[in-house]
């Protein structure tokens, strides 16, 4: 993870894992994320496109929006 | 339902039995003696022959009997998917005048979609469904109701999740449309009500307690049909199907209809404790499909932060089969299509389709078990907090 710069979204890159890992690497960042800050979660697993929003949902965070890449999806949701 | 081929001196409990029940004691019976007496080719036109044919055209009648049909609108399959397939494929030709298009919901199994995309590679039109699984009847309504559409197909429940459809409206839909509607009942035949509202109806014998290698296929007369494979004296599904499993079968669905009321009672019991226990007793867990316009014998949770598959392992290791629609339990990437067209947690999932005769016992060394297992999956992880 990374903190991006000028109130932009931190990046959690989560490319390359399986589910749950995304999820649960997406949470970690969220833990420790102050409330009303965005994260994004970079992912190329099929099931966190789907579980990502769940997660939110559960935890009460806003999804705000996906965007597709190439290779990869961008999901960022608000704490 | 408690097997009592268990190794190594453990108590096993198989609680997964969607499209792969345990085969009832009447059905086997009824296979054992067909390989006696149906042992023939019933094209042929000896004593022997006449007797299989006999045996097979019994079949067809006792099944055609549960389903509210007539014998004659009532084929056999070498599997549920084959009468799936055949199905979509053998309306799509028929009807190609009409159009190309067909519609489904987004949650019918895998050999309904992909039959569909098969049959309409470019004019497959997906119905979304809710949170529950249930199909939206307007966007369905409005799908078959646009020109072109050669076949609609809905499920009368859905296998991973318990959830039943609209059955009637959608068929009221299709109907004014002069749209013919296939809904598939390979998870409800034996355990739900027959459905009344249909055009083409597919079941599936190892659902209800039948052997596998037979699935059913029922067309009421009116609904137009060509193969697009070759001709063959069974011409829905050539080459026909073994006769002492069709004869099981109808054994099987008979005994099944006649026990479905009463196990529907206890199974459906089951599935509330099930429901209710599993959202108190573990943390981060999503029971979903609709708490009551359902099947009685299936239930389906997702637990976060968990993999499937450690969890299916885990359970199974302490004597419980369990499914899991979760993507790290296939060796696909995808996870269930079904949780996923629902907008639910694919991962940490667990599905439990009850087989016929299962315990309150059973229900409960489960549910003693789940917490803890569930528990040590997230520890290896190291989840905790989260």
């Amino acid at each position: 993870m990374s903190a991006a710069q000028d109130g932009g979204p931190t990046i959690v890159d989560a490319r390359g894992l399986r589910c749950p890992a995304p999820v649960i690497r997406l949470a970690r960042a969220a833990k420790s994320a102050a409330p009303g800050e965005r994260l994004t979660v970079w992912c190329t697993d099929p099931a966190a496109e789907h579980d990502v929003p769940a997660w939110a949902r559960m935890r009460g965070h806003a999804l705000v929006g996906t965007v597709r890449e190439p290779d990869h999806v961008e999901i960022t949701v608000e704490v | 339902m408690t097997d009592p081929t268990s190794h190594e001196g453990t108590r096993r409990v198989v609680l997964d039995a969607g499209g792969h029940a345990p085969l009832l004691p009447e059905a086997r019976d009824a296979f054992l003696e067909a390989l006696d007496q149906g042992w023939a080719d019933p094209r042929r036109l000896f004593s022997e022959a006449r007797r299989a044919r006999m045996l097979l055209d019994g079949a067809r009648e006792a099944l055609a009997a549960v389903l509210g049909a007539r014998t004659e609108q009532v084929d056999l399959a070498p599997s549920h998917v084959a009468a799936l397939h055949g199905a979509v494929r053998s309306v799509a030709r028929g009807r190609r005048r009409v159009g190309p298009g067909v519609v489904t919901s987004a949650v019918e199994r895998a050999a309904v979609l992909q039959a569909a995309a098969y049959a309409a590679p470019d004019d497959h039109v997906v119905a979304p469904v809710d949170a529950t699984g249930r199909v939206d009847v307007e966007a369905f309504t409005a799908a078959v109701a646009a020109p072109g559409v050669a076949l609609a197909v809905l499920q009368h429940a859905n296998g991973e999740v318990g959830t039943l459809q609209p059955v009637d409206e959608v068929h009221a839909a299709a109907r004014s449309a002069g749209v013919p509607l296939l809904v598939d009942a390979g998870a409800s035949l034996g355990h739900a009500p027959v459905p009344p509202s249909w055009d083409l109806l597919a079941g599936d014998a190892a659902d209800w307690g039948g052997p596998a290698g037979i699935g059913v296929l029922a067309a009421r007369a009116g609904v137009r049909r060509t193969p697009d494979w070759p001709e063959d004296d069974d011409r829905w599904f050539p080459g026909g199907v073994s006769i002492p499993a069709a004869l099981s079968a109808a054994v099987a669905l008979q005994v099944a209809e006649a026990r479905r009321v009463r196990e529907a009672v206890v199974l459906s019991g089951l599935v509330d404790r099930v429901r209710a226990r599993v959202a108190a007793e573990v943390p981060d867990v999503e029971v979903v499909g609709d708490p009551t316009a359902r099947l009685p014998h299936v239930v389906t949770f997702s637990c976060l932060y968990v993999d499937g598959e450690a969890l299916v392992t885990e359970l199974d290791a302490r004597g419980f089969g369990v499914g899991s629609g979760s993507a790290c339990t296939s060796s696909a990437l995808e996870p269930s299509h079904v949780l996923a067209a629902m907008g639910v947690l694919t991962h940490g999932n667990v599905r439990l389709v009850l087989p016929m005769g299962t315990t309150e016992t059973d229900v409960d060394a489960f549910l003693a078990a789940l917490p803890s297992a569930v528990a040590q999956v997230r520890s290896a992880l190291r989840v905790e907090g989260l």
